[in-house]
């Protein structure tokens, strides 16, 4: 049994919300309980809507806020007890909008380099290789090195900053919606190149995203959230064959596929996401669920083993 | 009579560098009942050709058509007083994003009724009831609480709504919605297009929707008109363009997209090399010649609309090939 690259066990992120000068503050849980494996060499998707928690848990896992209570181990280590440098080194992040997550100001070399310039690697002439051999990867030409992203397309822009995430050798990457401002030609463009570096580089992908068909094209196992929690866990070919939460059915029967014999599809999720500072009791997702019965408003259900994965639903099919 | 008649539209704006053709030579109509899908990636000058027709373009932009007509109405000569009068009223917009369209200073209540009192001579009161009985209808819940709610005390897919109802407080003959649904949630999206779907059912109303998601084209639209650079390359009814897309363009769109059960899982999807031409100065022949792998000399000379069935045209001077499935 090899040790999985990435283990959340029960993972939980609570923040304080302010009400009002005399009132106490609220508690919202952002990240309630979560319990992820990801193995090496593995593309795991994290699907959900907004509010779901999903940019909570790619911050946790990068190291930019702690949790509050369990843990997050990089191979079988507690983050917890590693240096704030090595999990930068081997975690690193390609946020979605590539026109705001790069600075202005700074040439490309600049900004492929900063990791190595931030970390104290190499001299000046060995982090100019180093940079030349990125843009190669990443499929920029190396007459890019002195532009500034003022001057690139939204795609050579992705491009970069994937590279400054390749930089550090890397063993992970967290992809936040690393397509969703691109073109669709970009986005193909993109997504292409991002399955080509996992090849070479051997690299791991936890990969957040609303589309559902980019996730169906390229991860292995994808995890759903709601709420702060993990609704279902599965295999890609078992989730999207057969998904056994009612929450991940209707995201799946949102997908619009480019198929005009097909229609809009007509039921529809109804109902509004709940407050998070007010979850519902019992399963937080039964005021929204076709299946619900009594039990589903007072007892939370915990998850429970479907074909290659778990769902965390009381009437999981 | 088309509700909508738009021929030979071009816009061009003057820049620092020169003469920017945005928009060149494009025409459409459209019927009632009609939902017409205007796709296209980034500056290919969809969002400019949407607002072309509310006359809302900045003011260095130039707009020339050989016509466009709304209703009989030449728009191309309508005066500034005569386009108040028609937008918000008979033709009304949705835009993308809604926290910027929607007064942040009013209440929701105050916004729609007076979406109405601009053009209808009613009181505040029975501008109010039609304002709830709008709201019920997008699907807002407790409506009469809404009213003295602010925009930023809505969520995303509310203020969505809420855009959507005050376009349709004078019930307009057609509405434009620009990307209306790209800043929302998957479940939301759904919502948001059935009930434009269903509303322009039951009104009868002309609906052009400007998107860069197939996916919503296929399924809401009942024609596509696809933009490259400026121009119409591909246009027909929404079966006949996604069963045959036929010009290079769109079936590079369609190769680029994942679509479960047609991609395979892991395997590169298509792509389409190279970039949009600069739109700056003259540009003859065809503007993808530069990426289109069936190029050949006769794609620098003008390019001729031709038919390739009932009400499929294309902008290409190859034989259309079918793509493989």
């Amino acid at each position: 049994m090899t040790v999985p690259v990435l283990e959340l066990e029960n993972v939980t992120k609570i923040y304080p919300v302010p009400q009002g000068m005399f009132k106490p503050r609220a508690m919202l849980t952002a990240v309630g309980g979560v319990s992820l494996s990801v193995a090496r060499g593995e593309v795991h998707a994290l699907v959900g809507e907004s509010g779901s928690g999903k940019s909570t848990l790619a911050k946790l896992l990068l190291g930019l806020t702690k949790p509050t209570s369990g843990e997050i181990r990089i191979d079988g280590v507690p983050i917890a007890r590693t240096d704030r440098r090595e999990v930068a080194r081997r975690i690193q992040p390609v946020f979605q909008d590539p026109y705001s997550s790069l600075n202005p100001r700074k040439s490309v070399a600049d900004l492929i380099a900063l990791p190595l310039v931030a970390h104290g690697i190499g001299t000046s002439a060995t982090r100019q290789k180093k940079v030349a051999e990125m843009l190669d990867a990443v499929g920029l030409p190396r007459r890019m090195i002195d532009a500034y992203p003022g001057q690139m397309s939204g795609g050579q822009r992705q491009r970069v900053a994937i590279a400054r995430a390749l930089v550090m050798q890397p063993d992970v990457l967290i992809c936040d919606e690393p397509t969703s401002a691109l073109d669709v030609s970009v986005q193909a463009q993109i997504l292409n190149l991002l399955m080509d570096l996992k090849r070479e580089f051997k690299l791991t992908y936890f990969f957040i995203s609303h589309n559902l068909a980019v996730v169906e094209h390229l991860a292995d196992r994808v995890a759903v959230m709601y709420l702060g929690r993990i609704v279902e866990e599965r295999g890609r070919e078992a989730l999207f064959t057969g998904a056994g939460h009612p929450y991940s059915r209707a995201l799946l029967d949102c997908v619009l596929t480019p198929d005009p014999s097909l229609g809009m599809p007509d039921a529809v999720l109804g109902g509004s996401f709940p407050n998070p500072i007010a979850p519902p009791p019992g399963c937080a997702f039964h005021p929204r669920c076709p299946r619900a019965t009594d039990r589903c408003r007072v007892e939370a259900p915990g998850p429970i083993p479907v074909a290659d994965g778990v769902a965390a639903c009381h009437h999981a099919i | 009579m088309p509700l909508l008649d738009v021929d030979n539209l071009t816009i061009e704006i003057p820049t620092e560098a020169g003469l920017l053709h945005a928009v060149n030579g494009v025409s459409f109509t459209l019927e009632r009942g009609e939902t017409l899908a205007i796709v296209g990636e980034s500056g290919s000058g969809k969002s400019l050709t949407s607002l072309a027709l509310m006359d809302l373009l900045p003011s260095r932009a130039v707009r020339k058509a050989r016509s466009m007509r709304f209703d009989g109405i030449d728009l191309m000569t309508a005066g500034r007083r005569e386009m108040e009068d028609l937008r918000g009223d008979r033709m009304a917009m949705i835009f993308q994003e809604p926290m910027t369209s929607l007064n942040p200073a009013y209440t929701v209540g105050d916004q729609l009724a007076e979406a109405l009192r601009r053009h209808r001579p009613v009181g505040r009161a029975a501008a109010r009831d039609r304002a709830v009985h709008l709201l019920e209808r997008v699907g807002i819940t407790a409506a009469a609480s809404r009213l003295g709610q602010y925009p930023h005390q809505l969520s995303g897919g509310l203020r969505q709504r809420v855009m959507i109802a005050m376009g349709l407080m004078c019930e307009p003959d057609l509405i434009i919605a620009d990307e209306p649904t790209t800043a929302l949630d998957v479940t939301i999206q759904a919502q948001i297009l059935l009930l434009l779907r269903d509303i322009q059912r039951e009104f009868g109303m002309g609906l052009i929707l400007v998107t860069h998601d197939l996916g919503v084209v296929a399924r809401v639209a009942t024609k596509v008109a696809v933009m490259y650079a400026g121009r119409l390359v591909e246009t027909g009814p929404v079966e006949a363009v996604f069963g045959a897309p036929s010009h290079p363009y769109t079936q590079g769109l369609l190769r680029a997209i994942p679509v479960p059960g047609r991609t395979r899982p892991g395997e590169p999807l298509g792509t389409i090399p190279g970039q949009v031409p600069n739109l700056i100065g003259p540009l003859a022949g065809c503007a993808f010649r530069n990426r289109c792998d069936r190029a050949t000399d006769a794609c620098a000379a003008a390019i001729p609309e031709r038919d390739l069935g009932p009400g499929h045209r294309m902008a290409c001077v190859l034989d259309p090939v079918a793509v493989p499935a």
